[in-house]
């Protein structure tokens, strides 16, 4: 919400890019909520434009996945064979290393801008996509309604159109939700070691460790940030606990904590 | 008679999403010494309740009692140190037979541990006071020596194969019904008073569910073990029984001697109930009229809606218990004076 | 020898799982950029200089050729040179492993011995005042940044109070080096005043560490604990007046442990991720600086290096949990 309206809410929106050297490293006040950083800039309002960065890299980075990942999923599940197998070993082996790992490897590969940080991410959480999709999918292929569809002679792609992705959906959305929330985390880890967006961008993560240097004395400067990340991680996990209650109670006991 | 147990007037109550389920209401039932009671009732009755509640392990936070006692050698156990009730009585007077063999082991650890960890606290030869509690109490080696002997003997005695190898083996190595067995005996290793087992049989095979029974029955009768039994099936009643007590939805209907139940039992639901068993030539009778709520229970004695007998003071309160012959009791204003079957 | 014969099974997965990482690396490092070479390289690198490295390192060979050498390499635990130490990397990553080890063993030690006992007191007083706290950490354990987490208690612990060092692993000479590990080379030569500085350089890291897989274990914990106490053997064990003590501490934990054992692996993932940027935060000298320097500098051959090793160890750790899993629930023993 606040990322949509970053503009309008916006005390100073023009400082986002620009400087004001006079007016570096205030405390938070009336005039600036949340003090200023190190190039005079209000920390309210970059942190304001920051939540949209995070949000597009969360969103396309999910969405990316998503379109990866399902499809992989919907085969592997669907199919029977070797071709199905090598598909989830792959995705094996992507869960087999952690993200971050992965993450940096392919980031430092391409080098640190906006869209390699968005491919890194996409990049290392489809399987996650892929194996929740796998795992109904074979699942409801036991099903009788299902088997029924496919003995009165329905095409694979219909069936799975029409039939077996809206009885999934419900673990994709919930998945996608939690993947939000691990996504953010994992590109502001990134943008703090340095493979983020390049300044003058206003990530968090290169917030923080650009805020580091100024400690103790500008305390605010690096708790903003960090507090918008947890605020915004916590709601995408809440809401993704929410959903699977609502959506699909079966899977309320069984949540993993990526 | 002396009773070994005597509960007077006990009520129970649940609360649930619905609102209170009143699922005991005024229960008397005794049990003498040496003396195998059968508790018989549908599913839902409360039998399990009343198992429970006299154990003293009703579901904390759900279940609430209203009233009433349990005197287990005169004492009432609802007002004993609930410590005390924990350390000399559970597991030491009183024992416990599950109903389901297969879960009621903890899957992990061998059956020697969990029959050695029972021991440690209840076996005869320990010595429950000071620091009985501890879970740090050491298990002096004469006494472990003492209670492994005692252990392999029982096991014998209810014919585990191998005692010493079955101790070492974990419990989903054991089929169900020796998985009974050696719920048996760990009921008996304590020497208890009294044993409380809820349905024992259910679960198990009806060819495995006839064994099982005539080695309960023998080895309770050499031991002079006193049985409370709980099973919805009068077959098993029949088998086991040498008195029998009927529930219906939270209230005891009727208790006799089991001959005098099977051949001449006067309460109209116990006599319908009798009727509803299929036997051979005879046709299947089903009680009309559904199964009460306990949360809004019928009036007076609640099985007054299904009966044809039912009068105005059937709904007004429940019937006092009255003596028809010796050791046969009946809470009915109305009851039946004929041998079973000769009602139609 | 029934689980000898287990972990060889095991082993069969652990082999194949491993050759993907490889390809994984291998296509990051190779395929992916334009001129891989140019990257291994560095930035201030000629084209002459590239050139030479090229053949040197026959990427100028077909694909499939440069990737039986990649792994060859590997094997013989060549992962290259870094062009800032000048150093082979798996001897500099091995060098900083025991910094990493340390911290990350004393993290999961202290997310275990406090998460578990938190988790099953979560559990038994369920809607307690405790319990509610425990919520509080955990949905906040799995949405906090670690390295904000860390930043925060370096400003809170070691810039305002003053009570602990702000960053490093040791000021001063290091204990003897017998193992590696600071606490235990000082423990072992019964150096005790370097023992206490140790520790408390440990403790920020440690705790930032641990936090999230503290969180991870409490929520385990307590939804293993609630699942076993409806369990009929925990009825039986109350039915025969066991201590409650026993029920709870042996019984129920025991079962409860069974699923959290294979969230292990999982937390060690966490563990080891969360190591990177910890590591960073309080300039800690293991592999996770190293990465974090290489990618300040560029250095391509280390960060690949470090991706290698680390996806390696996680792997391994996963065997291992796979392996204990085994022992904690003896049902899984048959194959």
């Amino acid at each position: 919400m606040s990322a949509v309206l970053a503009p309008v809410l916006a005390t100073h929106p023009d400082d986002v890019f620009e400087l004001h050297p006079a007016e570096r490293l205030r405390a938070p006040g009336p005039a600036h909520w949340l003090g200023t950083d190190r190039m005079g800039a209000d920390v309210y309002s970059r942190l304001l434009f920051g939540a949209r960065i995070t949000i597009l890299i969360g969103v396309i980075a999910v969405g990316a996945s998503l379109l990866v990942g399902v499809p992989i999923g919907l085969v592997a599940g669907y199919y029977h064979g070797w071709f199905s197998d090598l598909l989830m070993r792959v995705s094996d082996v992507f869960l087999a290393v952690p993200q971050v790992v992965l993450a940096i490897a392919i980031a430092q590969t391409l080098g640190p801008s906006l869209p390699n940080v968005i491919l890194a991410l996409s990049a290392t959480y489809w399987p996650w996509f892929a194996r929740v999709v796998y795992a109904e999918t074979r699942t409801l292929q036991k099903e009788v309604f299902v088997e029924s569809t496919a003995a009165l002679g329905a095409s694979p792609w219909r069936l799975t159109a029409l039939h077996v992705l809206p009885n999934i959906a419900s673990p994709i959305i919930v998945r996608a939700s939690i993947g939000m929330g691990f996504t953010i985390l994992t590109a502001a880890a990134l943008g703090f070691l340095g493979l983020g967006p390049p300044p003058p961008t206003p990530e968090w993560g290169r917030t923080i460790a650009e805020s580091r240097e100024f400690l103790p004395d500008a305390w605010w400067y690096a708790t903003a940030p960090g507090l918008a990340i947890f605020l915004t991680v916590m709601g995408f996990n809440l809401l993704g606990d929410g959903l699977r209650d609502v959506l699909d109670p079966r899977l309320r006991r069984s949540r993993t904590a990526r | 008679m002396t009773e070994l147990l005597s509960v007077r007037g006990l009520s129970v109550d649940f609360v649930t999403d619905g609102g209170v389920a009143q699922v005991l209401d005024g229960i008397n039932l005794d049990v003498g010494p040496g003396e195998v009671v059968g508790l018989v009732g549908e599913s839902g009755c409360g039998k399990t309740t009343l198992a429970r509640a006299i154990l003293g392990i009703l579901p904390t936070g759900a279940a609430r009692i209203r009233g009433g006692e349990v005197r287990f050698k005169g004492v009432d156990l609802l007002r004993e140190d609930p410590a005390a009730v924990n350390d000399r009585v559970r597991g030491r007077a009183i024992t416990f037979i599950p109903q389901d063999p297969y879960t009621s082991f903890s899957p992990v650890f061998p059956v020697q541990t969990q029959i050695m960890d029972l021991m440690k606290w209840k076996s005869p030869r320990a010595d429950n006071g000071g620091g009985a509690r501890s879970p740090f109490r050491r298990y002096p080696r004469e006494r472990w020596r003492a209670d492994r002997e005692a252990v392999l003997e029982t096991l014998r005695a209810v014919q585990i194969p191998e005692p010493t190898r079955a101790l070492r083996r974990l419990p989903h190595e054991f089929s169900g019904g020796q998985r009974q067995r050696l719920m048996i005996a760990m009921a008996l290793l304590p020497q208890p008073d009294l044993i409380i087992a809820d349905e024992p049989t259910t679960s198990l095979d009806v060819t495995i569910q006839a064994q099982i029974l005539r080695l309960l029955r023998a080895l309770v009768k050499q031991r002079g073990v006193s049985v409370l039994f709980t099973t919805h099936d009068l077959g098993t009643a029949h088998e086991i029984c040498d008195r029998v007590v009927v529930m219906y939805a939270g209230q005891e209907m009727e208790a006799a001697p089991a001959t005098a139940f099977f051949a001449r039992a006067a309460h109209p639901y116990t006599r319908r109930l009798l009727a509803s068993v299929p036997s051979p030539g005879g046709e299947i009778r089903d009680i009309p009229g559904e199964v009460p709520s306990l949360i809004a229970p019928p009036s007076g004695c609640r099985f007054h809606p299904r009966c044809d007998y039912a009068t105005a003071e059937c709904r007004e309160g429940r019937p006092a218990p009255r003596t028809l012959a010796p050791e046969h009791g009946v809470r009915c204003y109305h009851p039946v004076d004929a041998p079973i079957g000769a009602d139609g | 020898m029934r689980l000898l014969a287990l972990a060889l099974y095991r082993l069969v997965w652990f082999v194949p799982t491993l050759l993907g990482l490889l390809v994984v690396t291998f296509v990051i490092s190779r395929v992916i950029p334009a001129d891989p070479v140019a990257l291994v390289a560095g930035e201030t690198a000629t084209p002459a200089q590239v050139e030479a490295l090229r053949r040197e390192l026959g990427y100028d060979r077909p694909l499939p050729v440069q990737f039986v050498d990649y792994v060859a390499r590997l094997v013989r635990g060549d992962m290259g040179t870094s062009i800032f130490t000048r150093r082979p990397i798996a001897e500099d990553l091995a060098h900083r492993l025991p910094a990493t080890i340390e911290l990350t063993v004393v993290a999961m030690v202290v997310s275990v011995l406090v998460g578990i006992p938190l988790g099953v007191l979560s559990a038994l007083w369920r809607n307690s005042l405790l319990d509610h706290a425990l919520r509080v950490v955990t949905v906040s354990g799995l949405a906090i940044a670690s390295f904000w987490l860390g930043i925060m208690l370096q400003l809170l612990f070691a810039m305002r109070l003053g009570w602990t060092p702000l960053n490093g692993r040791l000021q001063g000479f290091p204990p003897r080096t017998i193992t590696g590990f600071y606490l235990l080379d000082a423990a072992l030569t019964g150096d005790w005043p370097t023992f206490g500085m140790a520790l408390l350089h440990l403790a920020l890291p440690a705790a930032t560490l641990a936090f999230p897989a503290l969180a991870t274990l409490v929520r385990f914990t307590r939804a293993g604990v609630l699942d076993v106490m409806q369990s009929n053997f925990v009825l039986y064990e109350r039915a025969m007046g066991l201590p409650r003590s026993v029920i709870v501490w042996k019984y129920m934990l025991r079962s409860a442990l069974t699923s959290t054992v294979t969230q292990i692996g999982l937390l060690f993932g966490i563990l080891l991720a969360g190591a990177v940027v910890t590591e960073a935060v309080f300039d800690w000298p293991g592999i996770g600086t190293y990465a974090v320097n290489s990618i300040l500098r560029s250095d391509y051959n280390a960060v690949m290096g470090f991706t290698v090793w680390a996806g390696t160890i996680f792997i391994v750790v996963n065997l291992l949990v796979d392996v204990a899993h085994t022992l904690v629930d003896p049902r899984e023993r048959t194959l």
